[in-house]
């Protein structure tokens, strides 16, 4: 990840800002789809691969029925993969037993749970982003609230994304004031890049500090008020048991490898 | 260090969300108790520069890894245990929302790994222990930097055994032990100086910022602390020896009957046999299925040491599952595209 990823936080919540069907559905009821969705993925055998592309339904119509770029999910979901690849990576070399042949060529199961985890990493990171971008933090967070998570630790999570721009724009002020005084020409060292950051560190501190006292002026009192609170319709409830059902079918069958055998009986 | 969904099972992710669920709720009510003012902003600001300070990675050659600040250790200095937790817990959420930077439901993993082990473990027992006197000083200097290094090898190890619990990954598990710890000790290193550098700064720059130690609500804390990491042992390692003892060669086996799955073939009995019924009405050569691959991959196999590796994969299967699972990706992606353009009619361009 950058520095200019960071910002793209932003673009998270631009998106969030959009108003389609799904944008419109209870965060409530994303939340735990989302969850449920991540769980019945997880709980795939090692090996499976074609019993897992039907739940790229779910993703795709999020991001789609959402209306959401797919090029910022699909970067940020490139940019996540290296843990899950350095370790996936070596099954490959570790399961060797032949397991399918096409042709000539031989598929082992390292392979094949090898492109699984990755198939997964895609399936998880994806419906995770969709649901941010589709949701936004204020209202993620509100609803995980609603759902008993703590209240410190949601007004933690506000605070932090929030103090994320803080810090950018002073981390760009700090940047800027640089440029400006060595006029591009000096190289800085390593010291005064110690000192800009422990500096940067102070300056955030103090405009955070000058933030919380002046919502707390506002009359803050940790609780996240919706300009428009959300009321619970049967739509709702539909997508929750929608998706359930979905999953619940296709963790019991392989639906893509049924239609396939089925074509390859019908279509010789 | 971030687990992702895709190397952990349910069981492993479900567990460790329990835990680190309750440590959450049981730091949220630590830290309302806490008296100190600006506790709410700091423990913001400080969330944001840790976020910030975890995106400038070091790579670590030869591993395709990257190393990053954890501040579990920075945290704990500045904020004490309770609150450094749910920061560290609060970073990796949004981490996890909005850059697929560790899975969803493998955050109760890296919260344990991240939080729980330099705030509760490393800083109780070493930092606390070992730092007396001023920051800057070279006692201090050394518990930082190994209540740091520490932290971040029970961290790593952490992730060794929920990986191998899960059973997604074949890594060994000394191979995998042999390839984290030694990479982490680099890093932890690094951290341990990183946090020296940030917490004499701000002693020295502004001493207020610091907490007076004894932090309120830190130092009634180590009993529970060390009960819960009694408990959180016990049911990992007893876990992990159990999946171990059950089924040593392969362990994703037994975490694929254990998670719910029967068997591998389970998924694809069901609707397989009663397709298979409608084919041999329908179809044009009954018998299509690839059987007669089988013996060709037969030849091919030499003889190992389990001679039954898979008895539901056989060619035609899979090559239907190649196929069907082309086919759902195909339709899955016209179906969003459908969405799409009915979601665009719909909806006003107002943005």
């Amino acid at each position: 990840m950058g520095a200019t990823d960071w910002i793209e936080i932003g673009r998270m919540d631009d998106l969030a800002r959009l108003d389609t069907p799904m944008h419109r559905l209870d965060a409530r009821a994303k939340i735990i789809v989302t969850l449920a969705f991540i769980g019945v993925v997880m709980s795939f055998p090692p090996h499976a691969l074609s019993a897992l592309t039907p739940f790229l339904f779910f993703p795709l119509v999020l991001i789609y029925g959402a209306r959401i770029p797919m090029g910022p999910i699909v970067k940020k979901i490139l940019l996540a993969m290296p843990f899950a690849l350095a370790v996936g990576i070596f099954n490959p070399f570790l399961d060797r037993r032949p397991v399918l042949a096409i042709g000539p060529v031989t598929i082992t199961g390292g392979w094949m749970s090898f492109t699984s985890i990755l198939v997964r990493f895609l399936l998880t990171a994806g419906a995770a982003l969709a649901l941010v971008a589709c949701t936004g933090m204020v209202r993620l967070a509100s609803a995980l609230g609603q759902l008993g998570v703590p209240r410190v630790f949601v007004v933690q999570l506000l605070f932090l994304h929030r103090y994320l721009f803080v810090v950018a724009q002073e981390g760009r002020n700090v940047l800027r004031s640089v440029t400006l005084r060595s006029s591009g020409t000096r190289s800085l060292n390593l010291g005064v890049y110690g000192s800009l950051t422990g500096n940067l560190l102070l300056r955030s501190m103090d405009r955070a500090t000058r933030v919380y006292r002046a919502m707390m002026a506002r009359g803050f009192d940790g609780e996240i008020r919706l300009v428009h609170p959300h009321q619970v319709r049967w739509i709702d409830g539909a997508f929750i048991a929608g998706w359930l059902a979905f999953f619940a079918l296709g963790r019991t069958w392989n639906l893509a490898g049924g239609l396939g055998h089925w074509l390859t009986g019908v279509i010789p | 260090m971030h687990m992702a969904d895709a190397l952990i099972s349910p069981a492993v992710g479900g567990t460790l969300w329990a835990v680190s669920g309750g440590l959450i709720t049981f730091c949220a009510r630590k830290v309302k108790q806490t008296l100190r003012e600006n506790l709410v902003p700091m423990m913001g600001v400080l969330g944001a520069f840790i976020f910030a300070s975890q995106m400038i990675n070091f790579t670590i050659p030869g591993t395709g890894s990257s190393g990053h600040i954890g501040g579990g250790l920075i945290l704990a200095i500045l904020l004490g245990p309770h609150a450094a937790f749910l920061v560290i817990a609060s970073v990796l959420t949004v981490q996890a929302f909005f850059f697929a930077d560790g899975g969803l439901l493998a955050l109760g993993c890296n919260m344990f790994n991240m939080g729980f082990f330099p705030a509760f473990v490393a800083y109780p027992l070493i930092y606390r222990i070992i730092a007396r006197g001023q920051p800057g000083s070279l006692r201090v200097g050394v518990a930082t930097i190994a209540a740091s290094v520490v932290g971040l090898q029970l961290g790593a190890f952490g992730v060794v055994l929920q990986t191998l619990v899960s059973g997604i990954s074949e890594l060994p598990f000394h191979t995998f032990v042999l390839m984290m710890l030694p990479i982490h000790l680099a890093i932890g290193a690094v951290e341990g100086l990183a946090t020296v550098a940030v917490v004499s700064f701000i002693a020295r720059a502004r001493p207020e910022a610091l907490p007076t130690s004894p932090l309120p609500g830190t130092a009634t804390g180590i009993r529970p602390i060390l009960a819960g990491l009694a408990i959180a042992a016990m049911v990992i390692g007893g876990a992990a020896s159990w999946f171990a003892s059950t089924h040593p060669d392969g362990l994703e086996w037994s975490i694929a009957r254990v998670t719910g799955a029967e068997s591998v073939e389970a998924p694809e009995s069901g609707v397989h046999q009663r397709l298979a019924g409608l084919q041999e009405q329908t179809a044009f050569l009954p018998d299509y299925g690839f059987k007669q691959a089988e013996p060709g991959i037969a030849t091919t196999i030499p003889a190992g040491p389990e001679p039954d590796p898979w008895p539901s994969i056989n060619a035609g299967t899979s090559v239907s599952g190649i196929v069907g699972g082309v086919l759902t990706l195909i339709l899955a992606t016209l179906v969003g595209m459908a969405l799409r353009t009915r979601t665009t009619s719909v909806v006003p361009h107002n943005l």
